[in-house]
């Protein structure tokens, strides 16, 4: 008998429990904002779920599980998906025969990121279905079709959320007893299906073509609606959580709600546009529901690039349907964050401003290092960048200045992707050698204190064998290894550091203490 | 229920347990039988940071986010910080802060997004004490019930 439940739910719990009640197997991926909660939530739930050390090693045990017949879910952040693009890429010609979810979490306005790329696009050049859903109900209910499809059709799925879809709270109903059981692993034999040699992909590219019009046909439906209006003065094409702003601030005006944006069902919107006098896409980032609907010859106007940039509310909706070009969000004036108090890198990043150093810093709690009063690093981009940009510094620059470039990294950075940055300041080593700093605490800090590789325990908190990186760097040939305990050591360090700056080996240095914050979490946890 | 929407935005500093405070606010609500939609910002924002969350309740809401100029209540934490929000009250808005409670009586710090929860009930006389107290509860540790009762209490002054 089906009792309906109504929750109170973020649009990440929305997922982990649509994952939970679609009998995923596996949840697997990377912290980072927005997307960190889906994980952590569906593990307290008692889904099975742990961090990979990248997106792309999440991506991979994704597909594993897929082809093992298994369901699995796989979440980063929108970066992240660059990261595992080349596992994607190719995923999409092989396709699954298990079920495989990957939600990407895109943040326009950057509220935590490094760019707002948008995930749209990268899905239309991957081949990738995607789904966007436009309030936490919608995050379960797409999630679900998503499992049910992507076993249907033997396609990946991608869920792409923004900001303010993960981070809202809507009202969820849902049914415990639809929840469907976990699907027994299972693997047969198919090369020309999962070995992508040439002569494979070609014909599995045309498979992968096919498939796509397959699940336009049969599944546009289910996520696409038109919603008309008697007031054919205006029509609106919205995806996500711009559908709702946009709804608010427009109430008499004709809908078209995408809620699968690859494939798009790019005629049955053309014949909506041609209803209306007037039409305009409202979508958060890109123009690209604009741009492939121009290309089709939709009745729609081109979108004004002013509202590429940024993050989107009912104002701004109403702003651009007004055309009002001259629109400015009201900005408050805010409080920066900062590098906690007492955090023990503040030491850390003092000695190595006081000695000098170019710093090719990295992504973290430590890049706040960047910010007033240390202003103690010089480059940040992406992750696990730090190190090969320091070398690239280190080749170019007059040897003076050479001498003074370090990378800084935090622990769970290093394992996501300075490992190979280490491998190649070995394997080719500038003449002045070059320092590799790792700002360790022990912790995935920033995205809220996930444990990682190097941090001894499992996402569920369960302890875990853990990577040593002062044995990994010896083993990979760096010349010297030392570790120091940085608010105790900093001025041991301090010239630890500048000796070996005037060397010309390549030195990894590990400044080792936890985060307070981790630390009292965990202190906490092993009390309850 | 009329087709009024009721706009409240908890502001503050990260730590101080804003987004607590609208949680509680938010499941309240949705116990009540509104339709809630409740939006944040979580990261950078959480390394001692401003922040401020959005809480929307009424028959339908559709955007999570409360339009400029309409907000009914501002929760102002940090007054130094968050009083910014002021530029966004509707007419007739009202400002919740620190100022509205005895502060030399609130035993805990950390039990400030409490007690302010206790000067905003004030606002909902329709909503009986038990209720909040309900939902406060249910959002904490067993341990911390008792100073958070106290906390409340004194927002409400009743004590």
């Amino acid at each position: 008998m089906a009792k309906m439940e109504r929750k109170l739910l973020s649009g990440n719990e929305a997922i982990a429990l649509a994952a939970l009640h679609s009998g995923c197997s596996l949840g697997v991926g990377y912290p980072g904002t927005p997307s960190t909660e889906i994980l952590e939530e569906f593990s307290r739930m008692g889904g099975s779920a742990q961090w990979a050390p990248n997106e792309k090693v999440a991506a991979e045990v994704a597909l594993g599980v897929a082809f093992g017949s298994g369901n699995a879910l796989c979440t980063m952040k929108h970066v992240g998906f660059n990261v595992s693009q080349d596992l994607f890429f190719t995923a999409a010609y092989s396709g699954v025969n298990g079920g495989f979810v990957a939600v990407v979490a895109d943040d326009p306005g950057m509220a935590s990121s490094q760019n707002e790329q948008d995930t749209r696009s990268l899905a239309m050049a991957g081949g990738l279905p995607l789904l966007e859903p436009s309030d936490s109900q919608e995050a379960y209910d797409f999630t679900r079709l998503a499992f049910k499809l992507s076993r249907k059709f033997g396609s990946v799925f991608i869920i792409r959320t923004t900001t303010r879809i993960a981070h809202s709270s809507t009202a969820v109903c849902f049914d415990s007893s639809s929840a469907e059981p976990k699907p027994d692993g299972d693997f047969e034999r198919n090369i020309p299906a999962r070995v992508m040699v040439p002569a494979h992909a070609r014909p599995a590219h045309v498979r992968l073509r096919a498939r796509l019009a397959e699940i336009e046909k049969n599944a546009d439906k289910l996520f696409n609606f038109e919603f008309d209006s008697n007031d054919k003065s205006l029509g609106i094409i919205a995806d996500g959580v711009a559908y709702m702003h946009a709804r608010e601030v427009a109430p008499n005006a004709g809908f078209f709600k995408v809620g699968m944006a690859n494939p798009l069902p790019v005629e049955r919107i053309v014949e909506f546009s041609k209803k209306y006098k007037r039409c305009i896409c409202i979508e958060e980032g890109d123009p690209y529901l604009n741009t492939l609907l121009l290309a089709a010859g939709a009745n729609v106007e081109k979108r004004d690039e002013k509202w590429r940039f940024g993050e989107f509310n009912s104002d701004r909706a109403k702003a651009q349907i007004d055309g009002n070009l001259s629109y400015e969000p009201k900005v408050f004036k805010s409080k920066p964050p900062q590098l906690c108090k007492g955090c023990p890198h503040i030491f850390s990043f003092t000695a190595i401003k006081e000695l000098g150093c170019i710093v090719a810093g990295d992504i973290g709690c430590y890049t706040l290092a960047a910010a007033k009063p240390l202003e103690a690093m010089d480059i940040q981009i992406c992750m696990g960048a730090s190190i090969g940009v320091g070398l690239g510094l280190r080749r170019v620059l007059p040897e003076e200045k050479a001498r003074k470039v370090v990378s800084v990294i935090g622990d769970s950075t290093f394992m996501h992707s300075g490992l190979t940055g280490l491998v190649e300041a070995v394997y080719n080593k500038p003449s002045t050698g070059h320092v590799i700093i790792v700002v360790d605490n022990s912790t995935t800090a920033m995205t809220g204190q996930q444990d990682n590789p190097s941090s001894g325990a499992h996402l569920d908190s369960t302890p875990a064998k853990a990577v040593s990186i002062e044995e990994v760097a010896k083993a990979v040939g760096a010349d010297n290894v030392a570790v120091f305990v940085p608010a105790r050591q900093s001025a041991e360090f301090k010239e630890y550091l500048a000796a070996r700056l005037a060397e010309d080996g390549v030195s990894l240095i590990i400044l080792k203490q936890p985060c307070l914050l981790a630390a009292a979490k965990k202190l906490k946890a092993k009390k309850a | 229920m009329t087709d009024k929407i009721t706009n409240i935005r908890v502001a503050g500093l990260g730590g101080m347990g804003a987004l607590k405070a609208t949680l509680i606010l938010g499941e309240l609500f949705f116990d009540l039988g509104y339709d809630v939609k409740k939006a944040e910002v979580h990261g950078m924002s959480q390394r001692g940071g401003s922040i401020f969350s959005d809480l929307r309740f009424g028959k339908k809401v559709l955007s999570p986010m409360i339009p400029s100029g309409k907000v009914d209540i501002l929760v102002s934490m940090q007054p130094e910080w968050s009083d910014v929000h002021k530029a966004d009250l509707a007419d007739g808005g009202k400002v919740v802060s620190p100022a509205d409670i005895h502060l030399s009586k609130l035993g805990n710090p950390k039990s400030l997004n409490v007690a302010l929860i206790g000067v905003l009930s004030k606002i909902f006389p329709d909503i009986p004490e038990e209720k909040w107290l309900e939902h406060i509860r249910a959002s904490f540790p067993e341990k911390l019930y008792e100073g958070n009762l106290k906390a409340f209490k004194l927002g409400r002054g009743e004590l």
